[in-house]
């Protein structure tokens, strides 16, 4: 036993060692802790507006995933050919008029929107979610959450509908952990949308162990009726690299190993290589 | 210069928790005779010449298309200010 755990110790302080003694540019681009099979020629869009935050996280994430990040901005007139687009989190144009409002009105979202309307795979996470409930692509809105407080915790999802462009890796109501930190993410919309919704299958993750917002039905995420477009609230790209993902469901703590959020760029990544195959 | 008005609250069925917020707040000072608050927004916009029919009505698309969302929102005012 005390060998095994010797064994780890020295391994990890090779790999340690190893890390440290290159350069921090280096170490700031080494993705190959958790390699996955490369997809170079499979591009995925990144869009930063002003005050977007977590646009260059998605952008690792996407690399760490196996495809190439490519890195948009918000008065972007074309979408530099690629594949997929992720609108990250953040505070876009601070959070002014509505979470979104102005954002969806910047030149490059007439874009997505067409892309999306064409079948793009397109990703919002938290405030881009909320970007593209105001652009439409997808129902609902994002109110303040019911308590008036930021909320910054590990939270435990079910994935609702694992037929969408950025959930095929997971199993069918399988239970995951990935990051979740926002004031305004209480899911809302009139009774005829969430029956909809519903009725279709199109709720892609519920919250679970408690619903931290006041959200209806729980809901964290929904989709289009393609299923091409996916928004949530939680932060996948938070969740993609052993050490610095998320505890284990129920762990308070422990190794931050687990990192299902990954999984949401891989799921993308062989939807686009399968649509190729066909 | 002529002003026009237009004020956004949130949907009558939609928590308002920003109002609740402040209804605690009322209720601490001292502040009894109000049962309930709800927050809402203001906008002025500025035009040169006259709030014609025709301005008007631009307010009121604007209105609907950026300044509320009509899913948690209702437009409640579209004036000319005096």
């Amino acid at each position: 036993m005390n060998n095994i755990f010797e064994e780890t110790v020295r391994k990890d302080n090779e790999e340690f060692e190893k890390l440290m003694s290159g350069s921090l540019d280096d170490l700031l681009n080494n993705d190959d802790l958790n390699k996955n099979e490369q997809n170079d020629d499979i591009k995925i869009g990144v869009i930063t507006f002003p005050g977007t935050l977590d646009d260059k996280d998605a952008m690792r994430a996407v690399r760490l995933a196996g495809a190439s990040a490519v890195s948009l901005w918000h008065q972007d007139q074309d979408l530099k050919n690629v594949d997929a687009i992720v609108v990250p989190g953040g505070f876009s144009y601070g959070d002014y008029l509505r979470c979104g409002a102005i954002s969806r009105f910047a030149p490059i979202m007439e874009k997505v929107v067409d892309a999306a309307n064409g079948g793009m795979p397109v990703l919002g996470i938290c405030n881009g979610f909320q970007i593209l409930t105001e652009s439409h692509l997808l129902p609902g809105a994002l109110a303040r959450n019911n308590h008036q407080k930021f909320i910054c915790k590990e939270q435990s999802l079910r994935v609702e509908n694992n037929n969408t462009a950025w959930t095929n890796r997971f199993g069918n109501k399988e239970e995951i952990v990935i990051p979740l930190k926002n004031g305004e993410g209480r899911f809302t919309a009139d009774q005829k949308t969430i029956d909809e919704l519903e009725g279709e299958g199109r709720v892609v993750f519920r919250y679970i162990d408690g619903n931290p917002n006041g959200s209806q039905n729980d809901i964290a995420g929904v989709t289009n009726k393609k299923g091409n477009v996916v928004g949530l609230m939680p932060h996948p790209e938070h969740a993609v690299e052993k050490g610095f993902g998320t505890l284990a469901l129920g762990e308070e703590k422990g190794l931050r190993n687990r990192i299902d959020g990954l999984r949401f760029f891989q799921s993308t990544i062989d939807y686009l290589v399968n649509k190729v195959g066909e | 210069m002529n002003k026009i008005v237009i004020e956004v609250m949130p949907k009558v069925e939609i928590l308002d928790p920003q109002g609740k917020a402040i209804l605690g707040a009322l209720k601490r000072m001292g502040f009894n005779n109000f049962t309930e608050a709800r927050q809402g927004k203001r906008f002025e916009l500025t035009v040169d010449g006259e709030v014609t029919d025709e301005v008007l009505k631009a307010a009121h698309e604007a209105a609907d298309k950026l300044l509320s969302n009509p899913v948690i929102e209702a437009v409640v005012n579209v004036s000319k200010m005096d």
